[in-house]
């Protein structure tokens, strides 16, 4: 459905994307993650026909972009970050303009307006000013404009970014029920969002493309780091020794508090964290020392991105 | 382009831009006919077309500083380049919606000529040819305007940049009497040009080199000019300012001339113009 080659885009002499090539099947959530200023809202634009690219090429159902620019575009739906949205006019209007600019008319346009009105759940504020809207009921506005005309690839940027918890979730069911019919690629910077939401997910970091794989590959990658976090109540020269007692535990770094609690970092060998944490609950146990809290140490995002940009991107 | 038109037109309407644009226009034709055509019983409605030309220095700024800029303001851009229309259509669509905002009070004010025709002997062609004349300078200012809103993102600057350049074109051409008409003036006047061209090629190609060249080879050219023949050089300068201005061309009319080059000279204004909005509009997808 969208082929990305070699995309390149400079400016001056900053290069915001580098060389990325990617391919996306039909009907699935996507995610596209990477942290801030890796060049995912670049390469969205680019997509979406915003943006010219330095170099290389990108086609939405075999259509390229620049050079059948109306053709493309007539299968995309775009949110960017900031929903375009006119103040001074209703939902009702806005959206009737999209579906004109789209190529929809008369009764096709009324059913299609209809159609996510309520799809987005805007029925409420239709004809409220957009100026007047709460966050969320703008962002479920720009949304609708981006299902408008029924796109094929619907292209949402951190739709859920200044949201509050409840709309947070409605969005991220939106999504999930767009996935069933349409091609969504869902941009986010935030990990667990995306895990909880999409299919398959792109890492991009420095404009480069380092990971593209099914959310659960990517949590063993994150529990790739072989770390254990644990807080017991015994002294550093107790844990020291019960550490000492466990064969697969390399390497540990103890801190003493007052209160007769320790907290350690502890690196293990070849088994898996969950197998060690097991090791550990017993050893404590048998020495009748209280385990107050244990858990594998997770990577976190910048991790990730860290380890795929620092280790990968020679290989990609 | 027909979607874009209909949403500009329901944007003229809903805000207060369209009914201030039409408004003053209908006040100082008002004005004008009242002292022309009432008080000194003068039968040339196109006396006061001249005379109100000038309000288009205000008038013409207010219907268009918003037209592109606030569209980058409102970052609604976004949505017109993600949607599968042209920047050309985009352009002239918003260009028809203004035409038709302008079109409006024109219509009430054609009314005129015919309402004095029944009170004395009223010279109809005369009039019809200046309003006609004053429709399409106007449409070619509305065109340097949107020119000039596709610059920036600020509509105060463009409105504030669209006055000055009208104010200087509509006195262009009494300026010209106290200009240079020396050949060495003419020579200089060309030099600035070319570096105003060279600069143009710079903002729109952001390409350096294509802009030096630019403005290195329009300079040669003036020079190999300049020595081949002087006596072309001579009052050349007065005679550009008194050409390139829109507001003298419509005295012709005014006179009772219908100057087809005059039309010619607004339409390509207006077209240039919109041909560089639309340049500056796909301009920005390549920064």
């Amino acid at each position: 459905m969208v082929t990305v080659e070699n995309l390149t885009k400079c400016y001056g002499s900053f290069t915001a994307v580098s060389n990325l090539s990617f391919e996306i099947g039909g009907g699935h959530v996507y995610g596209f993650l990477g942290p801030n200023g890796a060049g995912k809202s670049t390469t969205m634009n680019i997509m979406a026909g915003c943006l010219s690219a330095s170099e290389g090429n990108i086609k939405i159902g075999g259509y390229d972009i620049f050079e059948e620019p109306k053709k493309a575009k007539r299968l995309i739906g775009y949110l960017p970050e900031q929903p375009p949205l006119y103040m001074n006019e209703t939902p009702a209007e806005y959206l009737k303009f999209v579906g004109e600019a789209k190529g929809l008319k008369g009764q096709e346009l009324k059913q299609h307006v209809e159609n996510v009105i309520v799809q987005t759940h805007i029925e409420d504020v239709r004809n409220c000013l957009v100026s007047k809207l709460s966050k969320g009921y703008k962002q479920r506005v720009g949304i609708a404009q981006a299902l408008l005309g029924s796109p094929e690839v619907i292209i949402l940027d951190e739709p859920t970014a200044g949201l509050d918890p409840v709309q947070i979730v409605e969005i991220r069911d939106l999504v999930k029920q767009l996935g069933q019919t349409h091609t969504v690629i869902f941009i986010s910077h935030i990990l667990s969002e995306v895990q909880a939401i999409c299919e398959k997910v792109l890492i991009i970091a420095k404009g480069r493309l380092v990971a593209f794989d099914e959310p659960g590959n990517l949590e063993k990658l994150l529990l790739g780091s072989n770390e254990i976090l644990f807080t017991a109540e015994a002294s550093a020269a107790e844990t020291n020794n019960i550490l000492k007692s466990i064969e697969d535990i390399t390497e540990w770094d103890l801190t003493e508090k007052d209160n007769g609690i320790v907290t350690a970092n502890v690196k293990t060998g070849t088994s898996s964290p969950y197998e060690v944490c097991r090791t550990l609950f017993f050893a404590f146990a048998s020495e009748e020392k209280a385990l107050l809290e244990i858990k594998p140490k997770k990577a976190s995002l910048e991790d990730v991105f860290i380890e795929l940009t620092e280790n990968r991107e020679e290989n990609l | 382009m027909i979607a874009v038109l209909k949403h500009e037109l329901s944007g003229y309407f809903h805000s207060l831009s369209a009914y201030i644009f039409g408004a003053f226009l209908l006040v100082f034709v008002g004005i004008g006919t009242m002292f022309y055509n009432i008080y000194q019983a003068v039968a040339n409605f196109e006396y006061v077309l001249n005379f109100v030309s000038l309000v288009f220095v205000i008038i013409i700024p207010i219907l268009t500083m918003r037209v592109i800029a606030e569209e980058r303001k409102q970052k609604t851009d976004q949505l017109l380049y993600s949607l599968p229309i042209t920047t050309t259509q985009l352009v002239t669509g918003k260009y028809i919606a203004m035409l038709i905002v302008y079109l409006i009070p024109l219509c009430i004010i054609s009314l005129y000529p015919l309402v004095f025709a029944q009170f004395g002997e009223v010279y109809l062609p005369a009039s019809y040819g200046s309003l006609f004349a004053f429709f399409i300078m106007g449409a070619a200012l509305i065109a340097i305007g949107t020119f000039i809103s596709s610059l920036t993102v600020n509509q105060g600057i463009a409105a504030e940049i669209s006055v000055l350049i009208f104010l200087f074109n509509y006195y262009s051409a009494s300026l010209a009497e106290y200009v240079s008409s020396t050949t060495q003036g003419s020579l200089a006047a060309l030099f600035i040009i070319s570096v105003i061209m060279g600069l143009i090629v710079n903002f729109l190609a952001k390409n350096k080199t294509l802009a030096y060249i630019t403005t290195l080879l329009l300079m040669l050219i003036t020079v190999v000019i300049y020595f081949a023949d002087k006596t072309l050089f001579e009052g050349m300068l007065p005679d550009i300012m008194e050409k390139l201005s829109l507001f003298e061309r419509f005295n012709t009319f005014v006179n009772g001339v219908f100057d087809v080059t005059s039309v010619i000279y607004y339409v390509t204004i207006a077209i240039f113009f919109l041909f560089l909005a639309v340049q500056s509009l796909e301009k920005r997808r390549y920064n």
